[in-house]
């Protein structure tokens, strides 16, 4: 494109190419191709849950990618989102744990309780915990959205405050009178819908539920920034005020499209929890929140082929470099960023478009 | 009945007033030109008549029922009032289809949408440039592409801030004509302008705007023999 579109990162340079995004039907076939090869080859457990788990902050990231690349609005927070479907559905594996061996759960007896608390009523249904999880997820980021979208809360104060509110959970959280296990977080989860939680067919399925999931979510996505909700969303993206004083409501805009993304990122909480088997206020720290938004940032910034490809890359590398040098995770995920700041600013995705074509020459179509 | 009656408008920006009880009336069918130095309140009169802006003091009625001062940005659109920009606003990424389709407003049913956009397309002659993004459009095209989105509603009031600011001679020219075009018995259009020739090729009236306050009103050809006008505006 000649000049002008460059509005600050709200704003990547290949914008058009990303509505009729090619990248995205490949990805949804990888997802299902993926899933039946886990199913079908049966590679070791190891693998299977680590592949599983990629999917899910692929989820984490799409949902981010949609408030942040397409809407302008630079979350912080998203951990809270995520946190919610993953503390939600700990809650009711503890509570099915509960119901069908007799026992309760390690820190329910420390706490020296005779029972569950009273609000965990009717959790070891898992139709409810699941429209409890995304219930509270969208309400959460509706009381938070409205305040901050009416008031006109906007780009970096908006990320701060969202900063905020996941360190409030997180204290919140590491209290250990709230029931939800305080610091030490839930673990020890033995059944699955009555399987037991180790079991190879366990662990397939949740890594292709988390699949299929990924792959429906993209999907929709692609769906949403394509209809002209989509245009809307690029349109208050770039110039809100213009898009206010044609006569849309902004506020109600973003607020729908900000309660869809929580829901999301609380449905890859859901799928993460299960698969790692603990959840503890360590996912609310700040600075894993920052992370997503680097997953997001490094893969591309505004195409949701960008953020799966970012997260995936990021945490696969994390999973092996961890394990190999931990030292030097921290300062190898720095680089990274520092380098597709500084040489590909519209993430991984450049170099593809580099090869077909430069940005600065793509021009009118 | 006018279209818009400004009543004892005031704004300020701390001590500062943008706009000191300031009144206007403009009739349905009028098209009315704003002028006056920089900071005599020119653009601040278009905030405060988008909603963008919110007076210390004051009415806006448009017609004798809605006054906009308690409205919201979206609410005065909907009600029929559209502004075009100084600097030209148009949705850079999106088609200069899709950006009238935007411009239609949320109201308009889909089966209208498309013969009111072919029929704005032709109207500001980018019919041949209708799936390009509007970022790749030059800067003449995207003020047309701008005007042809705050027509695609047919508003009732029109604002245009400097439509001509920065155009060449000729693309001036075709500016103007392109308003001409826009009058209609239903429609009022407040035009703010540097150009003295494009406000006289297109306005009715024109009101002097000084340091927030009115300093003259009536015709071009009076304005440009008043002497406190001469004075405040056109030098010396």
């Amino acid at each position: 494109m000649s000049g002008a579109v460059h509005t600050g990162l709200a704003a990547p340079a290949h914008e058009r190419r990303a509505l009729r995004d090619p990248l995205v039907a490949v990805l949804v076939g990888l997802c299902l191709a993926a899933a039946l090869g886990l199913v079908l080859g049966r590679p070791a457990p190891y693998l299977v849950n680590a592949v599983g788990q990629l999917a899910a902050f692929a989820i984490l990231a799409v949902s981010l990618d949609l408030v942040w690349g397409y809407l302008g609005i630079l979350s912080l927070g998203h951990g809270l989102f995520f946190a919610i479907g993953g503390y939600v559905c700990a809650m009711h594996l503890l509570a099915h744990g509960t119901v069908m061996t007799g026992t309760l759960p390690d820190f329910v007896q420390f706490m020296g309780w005779k029972g569950l608390p009273a609000y965990w009523a009717g959790l070891e249904h898992a139709p409810y915990a699941l429209l409890l999880a995304l219930g509270l997820a969208g309400l959460v980021a509706f009381l938070f959205g409205l305040v901050a979208f009416r008031s006109r809360v906007n780009g970096v104060y908006f990320s701060i405050i969202s900063q905020a509110l996941v360190y409030v959970a997180m204290l919140l959280m590491y209290r250990n009178d709230t029931g939800l296990g305080g610091n030490n977080g839930m673990t020890g989860f033995p059944l699955l819908f009555g399987w037991p939680m180790g079991a190879p067919a366990v662990v397939t399925g949740l890594a292709v539920a988390a699949l299929l999931t990924l792959a429906a979510v993209l999907a929709g996505a692609r769906w949403l920034v394509g209809s002209a909700v989509g245009r809307r969303m690029l349109a208050c993206r770039d110039d809100e005020t213009r898009l206010r004083t044609l006569g849309y409501s902004t506020t109600r805009l973003k607020l729908r499209v900000w309660c869809l993304s929580a829901m999301i990122a609380a449905l890859a909480g859901i799928l993460y929890v299960p698969q790692v088997g603990i959840i503890n206020p360590r996912v609310l720290a700040p600075d894993l929140s920052i992370e997503i938004a680097v997953w997001v940032a490094i893969g591309g910034l505004g195409r949701l082929g960008g953020a799966v490809i970012g997260a995936v890359l990021v945490n696969a590398l994390k999973f092996w470099l961890s394990a190999a040098m931990p030292e030097a995770w921290p300062f190898i995920l720095s680089g990274l960023v520092l380098l597709v700041v500084l040489a590909l600013p519209n993430g991984l995705l450049d170099l593809a478009g580099l090869r077909i074509r430069p940005s600065w020459a793509s021009g009118a179509r | 009945m006018s279209a818009l009656v400004i009543d004892a408008l005031t704004v300020a920006f701390g001590r500062f007033r943008a706009l000191d009880a300031l009144s206007l009336a403009v009739d349905p069918g009028e098209v009315r030109a704003v002028i006056g130095p920089n900071g005599a309140g020119k653009t601040t009169l278009l905030d405060v008549i988008s909603g963008i802006t919110k007076p210390v003091s004051g009415r806006v009625m448009l017609g004798d029922r809605l006054d906009l001062t308690r409205c919201s940005e979206a609410q005065i659109a909907r009600a029929g009032v559209r502004r075009k920009f100084q600097k030209p606003s148009v949705f850079p990424v999106l088609t200069v289809r899709e950006n009238l389709a935007i411009g239609c407003g949320p109201d308009m049913a889909p089966g209208a949408r498309e013969a009111r956009i072919a029929a704005v397309l032709g109207e500001v002659g980018l019919a041949v440039r209708a799936a390009v993004p509007a970022g790749a459009l030059s800067h003449g095209e995207k003020q047309w592409l701008e005007i042809g989105m705050v027509l695609a509603a047919e508003p009732g009031l029109l604002l245009l801030d400097e439509p001509v600011a920065g155009l060449s001679d000729a693309e001036t020219a075709r500016t103007a004509e392109l308003i001409g075009r826009l009058r209609r018995p239903d429609r009022a259009i407040l035009v703010i302008e540097h150009d003295m020739g494009f406000v006289e090729a297109v306005a009715d009236k024109v009101t002097v705007l000084h340091e927030g306050r009115t300093l003259y009103e009536g015709g071009m050809q009076g304005a440009r023999r008043d002497a406190r006008v001469i004075e405040v505006f056109l030098g010396r």
